[in-house]
């Protein structure tokens, strides 16, 4: 059997705090955030990016993170969905996904409000085609789509109205 | 009379808010002191001897726990309704992916490695992969026939009808296996200890399923087996009776490594080795008069059940049920069979039956219309159920159901009539190709027949110390919205605020069996449970003298709290009563089928590229009486989610086999539709109550998967011009149709020439 | 996750010069790794076979896209949003930013780079066929400096380059010379996002008095290898475009395309379909780029 190889010390910043974590390189960020930080917001649905439940934003780009070898994390500033709500108070597009019927089961809605951070950080006013189309990259199996466009469609009106 | 407030809102999801911080806990987020992980070892041919097993050298064995079918303690089966199914493939396996081994070790990765490292040698056993062999039979791999279970449902006399008819319609129907693909893959961890026996934490929808299962292959008493339902990410009856045998697994994984086992499994391995939506195959023939007035018929269904019994039979009893869809039958024959093939096997997927016959008949409706030279509207018209006619199991309709007007809503909210003329004169002369399809269906909710009282649910409803209500049920929630909608009904019956009102976690420890959440059957069939518990917490403290009648919500808590305090305990049951009257014959398969049917007009639009032969869909309209809504954002949830399923069944989801193993199993080859491949899904309710009902209301969770494929493949046969009998409907099968068409039209001799 | 961790390796020395300098210390042995979309999915399926890798990500020098005046560099790692959303590329090049669109969804485009499709070589990738009617060029990168190749000689077979083992591509480079002409991209996926193509095609036209005077053609997914359908442009280039062109060049394409049964469709599906755009590119060109 293979000894255990060596793992480094790999930091980043993760939710605005500075970590750091020793890990083999190859480990995928995915499993770093989860099993080594507890973040276990970030889920994996099928780990060939796919389906977007493990989407992170990763210097400001959502990224998949079963798709990241965390020494490509190396320095970056990382924000998962934990660090979405500041201390407990939900962001507009949070209660709009409430409001809306954005969540049903809720594995696929972290990827989703990742998804809707990116968007709208690159467009605060965005068309309904443009919103398909950012979160094209995320699957999801119970609302057919329908309430999360809505839910996005008013995470918009409300985070431009702060 | 006090009017409803919380019935009929929008409240919030109960556990909403975890949802969206990434709080929740799925059963991949939860570890355990000292944990280690479970993986299975599974056949690789479709049927044969298992003749040899050899461990690898280059693995570590003795770091490792190896179970096999030797260390079950019981019985080696997965209980269910028959005990064909093994736990674990002992000397032979029936299909590919069968479980043989399971092994533990507290590295996921060596374990992963460990799996590859086991060869078996087998001693291959001629398979069968089709219905049609399996039927001939060209082989004999279960049973005396290969049939596991059949049916016939026979009203008046139909090989009377057949001299009468002006039009004698014949048409063959197939739809294909369909994976559920929920987005959290199954998973489960197992704790074993000889004093308390198991607790088993998952991702599933019936924990008394798993309690069943694991007391039989454990030979453990009741109260040694305990399950506990964590957060679920989906499910769709993917985790209504698959879960016990995940459970058995790392169960038997804790057992004899004395350490909690968790099992989860990667996304391949969801999809080739759990269960999948039956295959079907359905031919229909059909005495009809020159008004296209149906005189009677014969249907011949059946499904692929895959290698065991499983829910075959139950899956197979629905389907027959709706084969005759929401027409009247003067006459008819059904005959259904459910019948083996070497392939894993199937199981629950939404609907359980009814979206595959459902596809067949109002594919064949529009055929006789075709036939008889009627719209697809007069058709259906002239042919529904009226209040007071009987079904083909001779169950009356007693509810004021007016399909004709439903029906005309439709059309009317779809535009269906100057649409269709639209897309007839514009077709002509373009490329992408228009058309518009309807699909008129109902959905029975709730157990067949007498399964209710089968079932004999139990709900229970606890005072806490604080005044306010848990509501306790097995009920489960994986996204429909179990646990906000129990609450509401426990508020609204009590005259609590939502607030006051939760559900219990579905601990088998903790709640009573109130049922699988299956079938539909949660808010109507629980719920009402649920109301009359609520009523029963009511009389208990107004009989004891802690609550006058009119109470304020203050008042309440403090008679709650005070009961609690001085009593110990506040607790109410309540136990479901078959309704009186309701007159159901299993052998005949004759009755009262339902205690309620949701009905529905689906109307798709689409257009067909010609460049690339693909179908868009460009505006669905999803109409349905469901008896009250009892919330709105959960119920339009439920129709847009299941008619996105339904789009999927029709024009993406195929499953491509090859010797009974799915060839496609990742998210990039097996198709679902994406946020830009569906259209605006217009959601439309009508309420006509159900005194079986909560509230009045019908169940609806299954009800929208049944309309969208016939309704789709309907319009994109109105946009073509051809017929399209089999599903999913694939671009490349759509180009195939259209060559052999013009082959056909080319190679016909010019006129004149012999 | 079928791999584990602890049987690869994986370094980033940080510039461009010590990645070189390592693949030639060990030609073979070191797979680079940019964006990882193609890699880390092999990966998690346990069918990556090398085990040492060397990243490319966030290489400086490989990051950026220098506009000159005869080209366009696109350094090999830029992402597929860097390229969709450039200028230059938009004004000149959009149908490598159309492609670069539909390579799967955001968070992928945000990781997937030019370079490493290209060194995956897989015929069904979405920017190769257009990097064909670009007649991109490829400067590649070893320790032994820098050569220029001609994209159309790139693959070699399927899946397979003529990039030397220690050899790396540093750029793409487009030649600035097509922004007159008609640009006709489509993809035939199996949904409207987030799909490997069954069929694509990718095209460049000029009429010149009511004749074809240049047309480039080039097609994915029909062939072990991207291909530019030079037949086929031989049968339109110096004709005016009517439907029995239009019939012969559909024949044309159809005889030098070499399309298979997959998992994903049919040699006879993509074999129509191919000819259907190939159609449609023709009508396009022929109204001079009016219709759609």
């Amino acid at each position: 059997m293979t000894a255990p190889r060596a793992r480094s010390d790999i930091s980043f910043t993760v939710n605005g705090e500075a970590r750091t974590v020793s890990a083999q390189p190859m480990e995928r960020l995915l499993d770093v955030l989860r099993n080594h930080l507890g973040l276990t917001g970030a889920k994996e649905g099928c780990g060939e990016g796919e389906c977007g439940s493990c989407s992170v934003l990763m210097d400001g780009a959502l990224v998949n993170s079963c798709l990241v070898p965390v020494l490509q994390a190396q320095g970056a500033n990382l924000i998962t969905i934990e660090g979405v709500a500041q201390k407990d108070q939900l962001r507009p597009l949070q209660q709009a996904f409430l409001d809306c019927g954005g969540a049903q089961c809720g594995i696929c809605t972290p990827g989703f409000i990742m998804a809707t951070c990116h968007l709208l950080s690159k467009k605060p006013q965005p068309t309904l085609e443009e919103i398909r189309e950012g979160l094209s990259g995320n699957l999801c199996r119970c609302t057919g789509y329908a309430q999360i466009l809505e839910a996005v469609q008013e995470a918009a009106a409300r985070e431009s109205a702060r | 009379m006090k009017t409803e407030n919380i019935i009929g809102a929008s409240v919030p999801r109960k556990e909403g808010r975890d949802k969206v911080t990434g709080r929740s806990q799925y059963i991949d987020d939860m570890t355990l002191p000292g944990m280690i992980y479970g993986a299975t070892v599974r056949s690789t041919i479709p049927r044969g001897k298992i003749r040899n097993i050899t461990f690898g050298p280059e693995v570590e064995w003795k770091e490792f726990v190896v179970v096999s079918a030797k260390d079950i303690p019981g019985k080696n089966c997965v209980a269910l309704i028959s005990d064909d199914q093994p736990c674990l493939a002992d000397d032979v396996v029936n299909h590919p992916e069968e479980p043989i081994l399971l092994l533990a070790h507290p590295n996921r990765h060596v374990l992963r490695k460990a799996v590859e490292a086991v060869s078996i040698e087998y001693d291959p056993l001629p398979a069968l992969f089709t219905l049609e062999e399996s039927e001939q039979p060209k082989q004999i791999i279960w049973g005396t026939d290969n049939v596991f279970k059949h049916y016939l449902i026979e009203k008046g006399d139909v090989d009377t009808v057949w001299s009468n008819a002006d039009y004698i319609v014949e048409g063959e129907y197939t739809t294909g296996a369909q994976e559920q693909l929920y987005i959290e893959n199954n998973g489960v961890i197992a704790s074993f200890d000889p004093a308390n026996g198991i607790t088993l934490w998952g991702s599933l929808q019936c924990p008394y399923y798993v309690h069943k299962a694991l007391m039989k292959l454990f030979h453990l008493p009741e109260d040694k087996v305990r399950v506990v339902q964590t957060e679920t990410g989906g499910a769709f009856g993917g985790k209504e009776e698959y879960p016990s045998m995940i459970a058995g697994h790392a169960a038997l994984l804790a057992m004899k490594s004395g350490k909690p086992v968790k099992i989860i499994y990667d996304r391949m391995e969801d999809m080739t080795a759990t269960t999948k939506r039956h295959p079907s195959r359905t031919r229909h023939r059909t005495a009809v008069d020159r008004n296209g007035k149906i005189l009677g018929g014969e249907i011949d269904f059946a499904v692929d059940g895959g290698a065991y019994t499983t829910l075959s039979s139950v899956v197979l009893s629905r389907a027959t049920i709706h084969a005759g869809g929401p027409y009247y039958w003067p006459h008819v024959r059904i005959r259904a069979k459910a019948v083996a093939t070497n392939a894993p096997p199937h199981g629950a997927f939404r609907g359980f039956g009814a979206p595959q016959s459902l596809f067949a008949l109002e594919r064949h409706m529009d055929r006789i219309a075709a036939t008889v030279g009627i719209s697809p509207i007069e058709i259906r018209r002239r042919n529904f159920l009226k209040t007071g006619q009987a079904t083909t199991t001779d169950q009356i309709i007693h509810e004021p159901i007016d399909l004709d007007q439903l029906l005309e809503r439709g059309l009317t909210l779809a535009d269906y009539r100057e649409k269709k003329e639209r897309f007839r004169a514009e077709n002509e002369s373009v490329t992408h190709k228009k058309g518009i399809g309807i699909a008129t269906f109902l959905h029975g909710a709730g157990f067949t027949g007498s399964g209710e009282r089968y079932l004999a649910s139990i709900v229970g409803l606890e005072g806490l110390a604080d005044g306010r209500i848990r509501v306790l049920v097995s009920s489960t929630e994986f996204g429909q919205g179990t646990k906000t909608v129990l609450s509401q009904i426990a508020a609204e019956a009590l005259g609590l605020p939502y607030d006051d009102v939760e559900v219990a976690q579905a601990d088998t420890e903790r709640v009573p069996n109130s049922g699988p959440t299956v079938a539909s059957r949660t808010i109507m069939v629980v719920g009402k449970l649920v109301h009359s518990a609520a009523h029963g917490i009511q009389q208990t403290l107004v009989t004891a003298g802690y609550l006058r009648d009119g109470y304020t919500q203050e008042e309440f808590r403090e008679a709650c709290a005070k009961y609690v305090a001085e009593r110990g305990e506040l607790k109410s049951w309540a136990r479901y009563e078959a309704p009186p009257n309701i007159f159901w014959d299993d052998e005949k398969y004759r009755g009262e089928a339902y205690a309620a049917y949701a009905w529905a007009v689906y109307i798709a639009e689409v257009t067909v590229d010609l460049t690339t032969y693909g179908v868009t869909v460009d505006d669905f309209v999803a109409l349905q009486e469901v008896g009250r809504v009892l919330h709105p954002v959960l119920a339009r949830g439920q129709i847009t989610g299941g008619v996105a399923q339904g789009i999927g069944f029709a024009l993406y989801e195929k499953v491509i086999w090859q010797n009974g193993r799915m060839l496609n199993g990742q998210m990039t080859n097996y198709i679902m539709p994406t946020s830009a491949d569906l259209p605006p899904i217009r959601v439309y309710f009508e309420e006509l109550g159900n005194v079986h009902g909560a509230y009045g209301a019908k169940g609806i969770g299954e009800l929208p998967m049944d309309g969208p494929a016939p309704a789709i493949i309907n319009a994109v046969a109105d946009a073509l011009g051809t017929p399209f009998d089999s599903i999913p409907l694939l671009p490349e099968d759509i180009f195939e149709a259209m060559s052999s068409r013009s082959e056909r039209q080319t190679s016909r001799p010019p006129q004149g020439v012999r | 996750m079928r791999s584990d961790p602890n049987d690869y390796e994986l370094v980033a020395p940080g510039n461009l010069s010590a990645v070189v300098s390592l693949l030639a210390d060990q030609p073979g042995s070191w797979l680079p790794i940019a964006g990882g979309t193609d890699v880390m999915v092999q990966y998690a399926a346990g069918k990556l076979t090398a085990r040492k890798m060397v990243s490319l990500w966030n290489l400086p020098e490989l990051r950026q896209i220098e506009v000159a005046d005869s080209e366009l560099n696109i350094g090999a790692t830029c992402t597929y949003s860097q390229i969709r959303n450039h200028e230059v590329v938009k004004k000149e090049f959009p149908l490598l930013a159309s492609a670069a669109s539909w390579t799967g969804g955001i968070a992928n485009q945000n990781r997937g780079t030019l370079g490493g499709n290209i060194v995956n070589a897989s015929p069904a990738a979405d920017s190769l066929p257009a990097l064909l009617v670009y007649e991109a060029e490829l400067m590649l990168v070893s320790v032994r400096g820098e050569r220029r190749v001609p994209y159309v000689d790139f693959h070699t077979g399927y899946k397979k380059t003529l990039l030397a083992p220690d050899e790396l591509i540093r750029a793409i480079c487009l030649p600035r010379r097509t922004s007159g002409y008609v640009s006709y991209s489509r993809k035939v996926g199996a949904r409207n996002a987030q799909a490997i193509s069954k069929v694509c095609l990718a095209a460049l036209g000029q009429l010149s008095n009511g004749k074809v005077n240049d047309v480039r053609i080039a097609a994915g997914s029909v062939a072990p290898v991207p291909l530019r359908l030079s037949e086929t442009e031989g049968v339109v280039k110096g004709n005016t475009i009517d439907s029995a062109l239009i019939q012969h060049a559909k024949k044309a394409a159809a005889g030098e395309i070499r399309p298979i049964d997959d998992i994903r469709s049919t040699a006879a599906y993509r074999s129509a379909v191919l000819g259907n755009l190939v159609m449609e590119f023709l009508q396009k060109l022929a109204t001079g780029g009016q219709s759609a």
